[in-house]
This record gives C-alpha cells, sequence and structure tokens, in this order.
C-alpha cells in the first residue's frame, strides 16, 4: 500500500523544484498518516533543489505561496493538518513573482 | 465536511483575504468583479468614449486586469475602447516569452495590441544598456524608460487613460518603501487611484483594493493564460524585502494590507516641507521636477559613454548625511 500524489509547482515555484512543473510522487505508507505538514518535509528532503528556505519557512510554506489541496484552498482544509488521501492533487503557486 | 460557501451554501472553494468568507467558485467570481466595478464606479476612473490602454506584460496582474476589464466593459456597457500596450524592454529569453502571451491575450480576449520598444523610443535595448553599464543600476534605467514608454505608447494609439495591474499588495509594499526611502513625493502619490498630471496621461489602478491572494486564485479558477518569472537582470532585492515584510503580516493579519494602505492615505504632509514642482522636461516635453527629466539624464549618459550620470541624487544623499551627521 502507499500513498499516490499529484503535485503541481507554477508562478514561478517550479524554478525551486529543477523548473518542472508536475511532480508524480509516492509516498510509503507508515504507521503514522500522512499530513501536509508531513509532505512538505518530504518536499524540503527530495525536491527542493537549493535555498529550500524560499519555499519552506518556519515548517510552513513561506507567506505568498497558495496552497491548493483538489482545486480548494488550504486554508478551508486545515492547512498543515490536513491529512493527505490517495490521489489527490496539491498545487502550490508562488505570488512572490513578477506581475 | 467541506466548508459551503458564505453567499449560497455550495461547496466552497476558497477563503477571501480580505473579508475571511469562505466562498464557492461562481460566488468568489462574482465578489471579485463586483468589487472591481465598484472601485472603478466610486472613483468615476472612466467615462464613456474614453480609449484606454491597459498596460500589459503577460504577467498575472495585468493578464487578468484585461480580462475583467473586458468583461466590466460588456457586463456593465461603460462604453470604452480598449487596447493591450506592451513595452519591449529589448530582454531576450524574458520578454520575448512574456510578449508571446500578450499576443495570445490580445486573440483571446479580442483586444487590439500595440507594442512599443526602448531600441525605438531610445535607440537602446535593456540588453545593449546592460552589455554597457553592467548589473548595477539596469533596474533604474528600466524603471524610468518604463514609465514614459507606457505613456508614449498609449499616445500613439491617441489613448487617453492608461490603466495598470498595480494591487493592493503592491500599493502596500510601495507605501512601506517609500516610507523607508523618506520619499515625501511618492508616498503622497502612491496610494492615489489615479495619477498623472498635465503633460502626461491620467493612469488609474482599479486593483487598489484587490488582494493578490485573489488574482491567482482567479486566474488560476478560470484557467487564464499568464507567464510568470523573474525578469533575467533584477533580483530587485529592496523591493524583494518589502514585499516579504508585507506577505508576513498578511499571514498573521490578512487586513493588514488594506490599512497600510490606509495609513499612506491619512498621512498629512506638513505645509513647510518642500516637495518639488512640477515642470516639463526641456528636452523632450515630458513631465520633471527638473530642468531635465531623468529619462533624458540616463540618455545622455548613455550615449555619451557616460552611464552613472544620471544616478542617483547626489544632493539629497548630501543634505540627509549632513542632517543625521553621517560620515
Ligand atoms: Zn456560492
Ligand atoms: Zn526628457
Amino acid at each position: 500500500m502507499s500513498l499516490n500524489l499529484k503535485l503541481e509547482f507554477s508562478g514561478g515555484a517550479e524554478l525551486l523544484v529543477n523548473k518542472v512543473k508536475n511532480h508524480d510522487i509516492t509516498l510509503p505508507i507508515s504507521s503514522k498518516l500522512w499530513t501536509l505538514r508531513g509532505l512538505l518535509d518530504w518536499i524540503k528532503d527530495n525536491l527542493l533543489a537549493e535555498r529550500p528556505e524560499l519555499f519552506i519557512q518556519g515548517g510552513s510554506v513561506r507567506p505568498g505561496i497558495l496552497v491548493l489541496v483538489n482545486d480548494a484552498d488550504w486554508e478551508l482544509l486545515g492547512e498543515l493538518e490536513y491529512e493527505l488521501q490517495d490521489n489527490d492533487h496539491i498545487v502550490f503557486i508562488s505570488t512572490l513573482h513578477g506581475g | 465536511m467541506p466548508v459551503q460557501c458564505a453567499a449560497c451554501g455550495k461547496k466552497a472553494i476558497l477563503k477571501r483575504p480580505k473579508t475571511a468568507d469562505a466562498m464557492c467558485r461562481e460566488c468568489f467570481y462574482w465578489a471579485f468583479e463586483e468589487e472591481i466595478h465598484k472601485t472603478i464606479i466610486d472613483a468615476k476612473l472612466f467615462t464613456p468614449g474614453d480609449k484606454v490602454a491597459i498596460g500589459a506584460s503577460g504577467g498575472k496582474d495585468s493578464t487578468v486586469l484585461a480580462y475583467v476589464m473586458k468583461a466590466l466593459n460588456d457586463r456593465y456597457n461603460y462604453r470604452l475602447d480598449l487596447y493591450l500596450l506592451s513595452v519591449d524592454e529589448g530582454i531576450t529569453g524574458y520578454r520575448d516569452d512574456s510578449l508571446e502571451t500578450v499576443k495570445r491575450n490580445r486573440d483571446q480576449y479580442c483586444l487590439p495590441l500595440k507594442i512599443v520598444s526602448y531600441e525605438d523610443l531610445y535607440g537602446w535595448t535593456m540588453d545593449a544598456i546592460v552589455k554597457e553599464i553592467g548589473l548595477k543600476n539596469n533596474c533604474t534605467f528600466c524603471g524610468v524608460f518604463r514609465r514614459q514608454a507606457l505613456d508614449r505608447g498609449a499616445m500613439l494609439t491617441e489613448c487617453n487613460k492608461i490603466v495598470t495591474g498595480h494591487n493592493a499588495d503592491d500599493i502596500a509594499e510601495t507605501v512601506i518603501m517609500n516610507i523607508l526611502r523618506g520619499d515625501i513625493a511618492r508616498l503622497r502619490r502612491c496610494t492615489a487611484i489615479t495619477t498623472g498630471q498635465e503633460g502626461s496621461l491620467p493612469r488609474c489602478k482599479p486593483f487598489k483594493y484587490t488582494y493578490e491572494k485573489e488574482i491567482v486564485m482567479y486566474a488560476y479558477f478560470k484557467k487564464l493564460d499568464y507567464f510568470s518569472t523573474e525578469c533575467i537582470y533584477s533580483p530587485n532585492a529592496y523591493r524583494g524585502y518589502a514585499r516579504a515584510f508585507i506577505k508576513d503580516v498578511e499571514k498573521v493579519r490578512p487586513s493588514a494590507i488594506i490599512d497600510i494602505i490606509h495609513s499612506g492615505e491619512s498621512l498629512s504632509i506638513k505645509k513647510d516641507v518642500k516637495m518639488p514642482v512640477q515642470g516639463t522636461c526641456t528636452r523632450c516635453g515630458y513631465v520633471s521636477s527638473q530642468d531635465v527629466c531623468k529619462a533624458c539624464l540616463l540618455l545622455e549618459g548613455l550615449n555619451k559613454g557616460m552611464p552613472k550620470l544620471g544616478i542617483g541624487k547626489p544632493h539629497k544623499v548630501r543634505k540627509v548625511r549632513d542632517i543625521h551627521g553621517y560620515v
């Protein structure tokens, strides 16, 4: 058993993950449940190329990066505490890049 | 249990930063557009028959602005002639890509597009300027040239107004920067919804009260086609810090953005503070507080091979140092 997720980085956030917008990832199911908090740790260890502080600050995403889970604002879903489900689509959009 | 829309009870997709309301997609679109309509009406930004140039960079703000201006012009019959106006700074690998986005917007929204280039207006592309001066003051050149370029492009298309995509976050950020720099004249101007005096076209900011988060969410849900990357020449560090600061305080208290704009608007300037008097440039006729405008001065420096000529404000720096006893 494992947890499959579609991650999408856009608005300039893709520049922090080797300029690749879409990442299909598989997380091992462990005894603990996967939350968005755990996913951010995983992203930090596995995807962020350099300068992780441009994406993660104080254990959460850097202010100015929007997060959507299955096309809904994560602020409606408990943010870091949200429990990931199989086939979730998680989008990170930077608002910090040029307008 | 999914959170419900505060307006209609359907499944909410976003929490609005300004009001903390949860909203569904349709109610969010409606609220977003109606607030911009209200801003336009309350500030009397337009009169029927206006020819309006939309400053279009291909980025998120101007792309959403073009889309919403067109939608509201149709819905409320403003009777505006809308144009897309882009400035080509001549930055290979950056502006050429974003101009492709603007060209797609032209076709998607059926709006005529005018592109003016630094090369045509000034005889210099940004690539050539950077070759000459390096990466130190290039943003000064670019910023000063862009301001005039929009005006000139608008005049060439016989537009009588310019709208730009500056949003509430941008304006709050500019307030903070002007306070940190002690730039009283700009501090006073930067919160105005319409700027521009004699000699230049009126410039309006219909997104003055619109949060960046909502602009980006709107573009995302509507699948609007925009271009996002940093200018290859511009890690504008100073603005970057101000931007990060704004986002940090917004995280703690979302109303902070509107509050900072309000603070900027409420500041009054003592009568004995000397403000620059606006005249016109003796060389090009553009508005300027000096005999020769900044663009002409920068250009003279470039053409004479002395690119430092127009950089900085030596008198002001000296004065500040005298006052504070800096070395
Ligand atoms: Zn609704
Ligand atoms: Zn001039």
